[in-house]
């Protein structure tokens, strides 16, 4: 076991566990502000929505099913000139924070827009029987109800892009990810193949874990 | 005062065109309580949201005290709404708010400042009847309960006008009750117009002043409640009292029968499937000297078959007979139960 455990770097394993951590924290937090903002606009606009408005939602809509469909891999290359313009370099961790932050944005704005579409109609009605303004609905209203399931879409948004930053290593990205591939499955030591996945796995079980507890504590349904 | 003049709204649903309100014509007095009792599909739940523009009619009026409310600006509207409360069928409560914040929350969008809110909050769970559950959830209430938080919220703002949108039709028949008494007691105290939409004819007996019955988005009748009781004119007016005097008749007859035979005995029986086709009740009759009248009857048909009650009205004889008759049913398996 531990001649097994003598093959891994831990040092570099170390540093490869601190940039999987930055490539999903830094983009998380941008898609979580601009993708709830997204969210709200799909919402409000939509047909039958608080301030509908075909030209806006259209387009919008249209954008956000684009971005989702482009494979994640080749999104990262075709921003390549963009990555290089916001952070001057296309290689290392900072780099694949663009394309990640890109690829996050569309899809928790979707994942808002479906927790918003949950709130009864009742209680929107309720609240415009009782005087309220749009803008007192959406923040008053909406978002509260939504809580819970906007705090299960930012949950899945972190684990989806643990699984991404994986693939960010394709770029340079480095992180887990690239170190089980190029390290552990390339160079066949095992034990870092091992160990890195293993590491990303506990990641993603801690994610799960923060999340439904947060889910569990906001909802009182 | 509520005027509605020649009120029309039509819903386009697809190629067809739907009329749910069709040229309805009604004045609302301050201060009354006014039931509009149909059957679903007839236009009432339309109609209430009209009052308060949650639909906006295609054609007539809205008059609330003289003012054409679907002439107001979006502002103003919002104004106007804080003065009309509203309650609904699945009481729509805020799920993440508090009893006490959900009935806060339409005194926030009045911008009333926090110290005066928390002070009408606690008026009004007391006026509902909630002390000690200010900081539950609406999800660890009962049905009745969250009407309550409902009725709190809407006379938040001290509205003249209260509208119910089937406030009870989701309670079981005690709680409906007390709903009701709730609402004539606010009605009462704070001379509050009430106009509630329903399809239990036993809620607009039981609280209306006048009563409005809508088929087809029209106004089919229109009367005080002594007047719909005792001439009903229109064929939906019939059909709805029918319902009710059904399950009243019953009553009546048990105390007219008990006046009439002070010492005599009433029975329930229950014929299950199995025995409804055999002559029980003759034999039971040719057994004994016991005389026996049939009050009332009847048999319905469920998945398992047909499932016969009947109410029998048990003179002469003696004790011993009696227990015989009773005794005699039983062994054939019928359901007997001394009805008093």
């Amino acid at each position: 076991m531990l001649e097994f455990l003598s093959a891994v770097n831990w040092e570099q394993m170390l540093t490869s566990i601190e940039q999987t951590l930055l490539m999903t924290l830094v983009p998380l937090v941008i898609a979580v502000v601009l993708g709830l903002l997204l969210g709200i606009v799909l919402y409000v606009t939509q047909k039958d929505g608080l301030w509908e408005h075909v030209f806006i939602f259209r387009i919008l809509d249209f954008l956000v099913n684009v971005f989702r469909a482009i494979p994640f891999i080749i999104l990262l290359f075709i921003i390549v000139p963009l990555t290089k313009l916001l952070v001057g370099t296309m290689l290392g961790p900072v780099a694949a924070i663009p394309g990640l932050t890109l690829c996050a944005i569309p899809f928790f704005a979707r994942m808002c827009q479906i927790a918003f579409n949950e709130v009864s109609n009742g209680t929107i009605e309720a609240s415009k029987a009782m005087g309220a303004s749009n803008f007192e609905i959406m923040f008053k209203v909406v978002l509260p109800e939504a809580s819970p399931a906007l705090v299960s879409s930012v949950a899945m948004l972190a684990i989806n892009l643990v699984g991404y930053t994986a693939m960010a290593g394709a770029v340079g990205g480095e992180g887990l990810g690239n170190l089980a591939y190029m390290y552990g499955f390339a160079r066949r030591n095992d034990a870092v193949l091992f160990i890195a996945t293993a590491i990303i796995v506990v990641i993603v079980f801690a994610i799960q874990f923060i999340g439904d507890m947060v889910a569990k504590k906001v909802d009182k349904r | 005062m509520i005027e509605l003049k020649n009120v029309h709204k039509v819903f386009q649903v697809k190629q067809t065109e739907i009329h749910a309100v069709h040229g309805v014509n009604l004045t609302i007095h301050d201060g009354e309580i006014f039931g509009i009792i149909g059957y679903s599909g007839a236009g009432k739940s339309t109609l209430i949201r009209i009052i308060n523009q949650l639909e906006r009619q295609n054609e007539g009026e809205v008059l609330i005290d003289g003012e054409d409310i679907s002439k107001l600006s979006k502002k103003d509207l919002r104004n106007r709404r804080m003065k009309m409360g509203m309650i609904f069928q699945h009481f729509n409560l805020l799920w993440s708010r508090t009893v006490a914040e959900n009935i806060e929350l339409p005194l926030e969008i009045a911008k009333v400042d926090k110290v005066t809110r928390k002070h009408r909050v606690k008026e009004l769970i007391s006026l509902v009847g909630l002390e000690g559950r200010e900081n539950a959830y609406p999800s660890e209430l009962s049905g009745g309960q969250k009407q309550r938080v409902g009725i709190a919220r809407a006379l938040a703002n001290n509205p003249s006008i209260l509208l119910c949108d089937e406030a009870t039709s989701a309670l079981d028949p005690e709680t409906t009750q007390s709903i009701l008494d709730l609402l004539i007691e606010i009605n009462k105290k704070l001379h509050l117009t009430i106009v509630l939409i329903t399809h239990q004819m036993e809620v607009v007996q039981k609280i209306c002043h006048r009563i409005a019955v809508m088929s087809d988005g029209k106004v089919v009748e229109l009367n005080d409640v002594k007047s719909i009781f005792e001439k009903p004119q229109h064929e939906v007016t019939k059909r709805f009292i029918q319902d009710v005097s059904g399950k009243e008749d019953m009553e009546r007859i048990k105390k007219e029968l008990k006046e009439m035979y002070p010492f005599s005995h009433i029975l329930r029986l229950q014929f299950s499937t199995d025995i409804s086709n055999q002559p029980i009740l003759a034999n039971v009759i040719r057994k004994t000297n016991l005389d026996v009248s049939i009050v009332n009857s009847n048999i319905t048909h469920s998945m398992a078959g047909p499932l016969g009650t009947m109410y029998i009205n048990v003179t002469g004889g003696n004790d011993k007979d009696y227990e015989e008759f009773i005794q005699y049913l039983r062994d054939e398996k019928v359901k007997v139960e001394v009805f008093q």
